[in-house]
């Protein structure tokens, strides 16, 4: 009895609370360290076409961060089953249908930003991070734990296209969220001293804002500083 | 001199390890290396240096900058009073356009300067002299009437994105003051483009813009299809609309000889520029016939020794192609980089009528390719050396 009882003992230490510190930094390191935008580069194309206003770039997120969620919960429960050949066909397979269920229903409830997305909706379906997740974690951790770093990963690249899609926003159009911040009567054409910055709305602008996060957050963060 | 010594020598121990401001040491190694040739000497292995070091280069360029610079204050005045149908003397003229100009180029200074103290002083590096030139020149390649804001966010663009960040002067992929108007022009392009902002057309009361006045510049006019209201002649003296430096192709040539005798800039870039714009010049004249449209047919058919003279081709192949830093190394990558440069910058041109300053992208296009040129011609001597040694 006795050895049962220290076997359950052990089991129970084993069994991580469901947000203990491992867990949490499941959700916690992708936001900085490992960040999929800013550290391991990936997902850049999207980054760059859908951050010249706020609200796509918001619906955007929302869209990655659902499929990246579910994705890898799926992956995850089906790791054990999917042949190791075919693994990639799988995780297509995955991916495309949770995106064509994400473009359904942008299409019945937001169809202006459906339209504005327009292809890359549909491109989430390559979006590296989604394929990498799949591949580096989903295939080899359990749901739960899959499902975490799902969600941080997608909570990494939202914040960065929101950050992104601020500045634009707010330098390319003076606006954020579609609301005007920029009182009218700085402006130039009205007698006042301002202008908007066209670059900002121009893809290159998109590419210098998260190189600039790039260098902010490697000056603040001394763990991704390389050494040579 | 003797009052600066003093004044250096009574203030160096407070920037000196130890001292009050022990970290602002790059500002004081800065001020005192302007004004005095630096006592430092090598202090491992043997250097042989040229007499002349980087603070003597700047100085010559900007000697050369002089005269473009003096004839854009005197134009833009001309061209103002012409627009306003008044006639005034040679001094209201350039003085108008100094009071415009000047503070242009106090802010250039102020920002850019200020912007490259600060990273030294951060970075603990010397201070580089590399903003002198490309201070001066920003202004020259802005139009008159542009707001300052926009120079000074122009020129912490160029400095921060376009040179700051590969590693300071030196180091820069692209040539900073073409970055600084590459931003201008992408980001405010009403007020670097068009045909409303190369003249000042501010008026007093009483005064009113003369009938048919047009401000659009000869590029412009015909990229528009635009009837071309100047000679030959205005375009060559420069009494026409542009940026304030780069209308005289007579004060950039003065400026040209200045950089070529003092073996500053490099005279391979500039010569096989000229041969580039005009081996494209000639194509052009060749293919005119075929031309899609009745304005590109007219641009093409422009003589090709005219594209010389228009836009701002002279200005940018003399003072913009020729940095040494964003340009070719190698002596024949020289060659190859200049004849581009020469021919991209009249292709673009002509071919797309949204950019008519093709010069500025062609650079700019050119100093990315720049490495790869070298790498070339390294690679091909290499080979060369190579295939010798088998001979052999």
């Amino acid at each position: 009895m006795a050895e049962v009882t220290e076997a359950v003992e052990k089991q129970k230490k084993q069994r991580e609370p469901l947000f203990g510190k491992k867990n949490r930094k499941l959700i916690s390191d992708p936001l900085d360290d490992s960040n999929p935008i800013t550290v391991q580069v990936l997902g850049i194309c999207s980054a760059l076409a859908i951050t010249v206003k706020l609200y796509p770039a918001l619906i955007m997120s929302i869209s990655v961060l659902f499929v990246m969620g579910v994705g890898n919960v799926v992956i995850s429960l089906m790791r054990n089953v999917i042949p190791n050949r075919i693994r990639i066909i799988v995780q297509l397979v995955v991916v495309a249908s949770l995106v064509i269920l994400v473009d359904q229903v942008l299409k019945a409830y937001v169809y202006d930003v459906s339209k504005e997305l327009s292809v890359f909706v549909g491109l989430i379906i390559t979006n590296c991070i989604i394929m990498g997740r799949f591949e580096a974690f989903a295939l080899a951790n359990k749901p739960w734990k899959s499902f975490l770093d799902g969600v941080g990963n997608a909570f990494g690249y939202a914040w960065i296209l929101l950050a992104v899609a601020f500045f634009r926003e707010l330098l390319g159009s003076g606006a954020l969220f579609g609301y005007q911040v920029i009182p009218d009567s700085w402006y130039l054409s009205n007698g006042g001293f301002y202008s908007n910055n066209g670059l900002m709305l121009l893809p290159p602008m998109a590419l210098i804002t998260v190189g600039i996060i790039i260098w902010v957050q490697r000056a603040k963060n001394t763990k991704l500083i390389e050494e040579d | 001199m003797k009052l600066f010594k003093n004044l250096l020598d009574s203030v160096k121990p407070h920037f000196e390890e130890g001292g009050k401001f022990e970290k602002l040491y790059p500002v004081y190694d800065g001020f005192a290396t302007f004004l005095f040739v630096p006592g430092h000497t090598s202090h491992s292995g043997a250097h042989v240096r040229d007499g002349i070091d980087l603070k003597r280069t700047m100085v010559t360029v900007i000697l050369a900058l002089v005269p473009a610079l003096l004839f854009g204050m005197w134009n833009a005045g001309d061209l103002h009073y012409a627009a306003l149908g008044e006639t005034v003397g040679f001094w209201d003229k350039f003085f108008f356009g100094a009071i415009k100009i000047v503070p242009m180029i106090v802010v250039s200074y102020a920002v850019g300067l200020g912007i490259e103290f600060a990273f030294c002083v951060i970075k603990k590096h010397q201070i580089n002299e590399g903003y002198l030139v490309t201070g001066m020149l920003i202004p020259l390649i802005m139009p008159i009437d542009i707001p300052l804001w926009m120079v000074a966010l122009s020129v912490v663009f160029a400095v921060v994105i376009g040179k700051e960040v590969f590693g300071g002067t030196g180091m820069n992929i692209l040539n900073p003051a073409l970055t600084a108007r590459a931003f201008a022009f992408f980001a405010y392009p009403t007020y670097m483009s068009g045909d409303q902002v190369w003249i000042n057309t501010s008026t007093d009361a009483g005064q009113s813009v003369v009938d048919g006045y047009s401000g659009a510049t000869v590029l412009g006019s015909y990229a528009t299809g635009g009837e071309v209201q100047y000679s030959v002649m205005d375009m060559f003296l420069g009494t026409i609309p542009g940026s304030i430096g780069e209308t005289s192709t007579v004060a950039i040539i003065i400026g040209a000889i200045m950089l070529i005798f003092t073996g500053i800039g490099s005279w391979r870039i500039m010569l096989s520029g000229v041969v580039g714009a005009i081996v494209m010049g000639l194509i052009f004249n060749a293919v005119a016939p075929y031309a899609i449209s009745p304005e590109q047919q007219t641009f093409m058919a422009v003589p090709f020794w005219q594209q010389l003279i228009m836009g701002g081709f002279a200005f940018g192949i003399v003072f913009m192609a020729t940095d040494p830093v964003s340009a070719a190394q190698t002596t024949r990558g020289k060659w190859i980089y200049g004849f581009l440069v020469g021919l991209f910058a009249i292709m673009i041109r002509v071919f797309n009528p949204a950019y008519p300053e093709g010069i500025m992208l062609a650079i700019l296009f050119m100093n990315v390719m720049a490495p790869l040129i070298d790498h070339y011609v390294v690679q091909a001597n290499v080979s060369k050396r190579k295939k010798r040694l088998k001979v052999a």
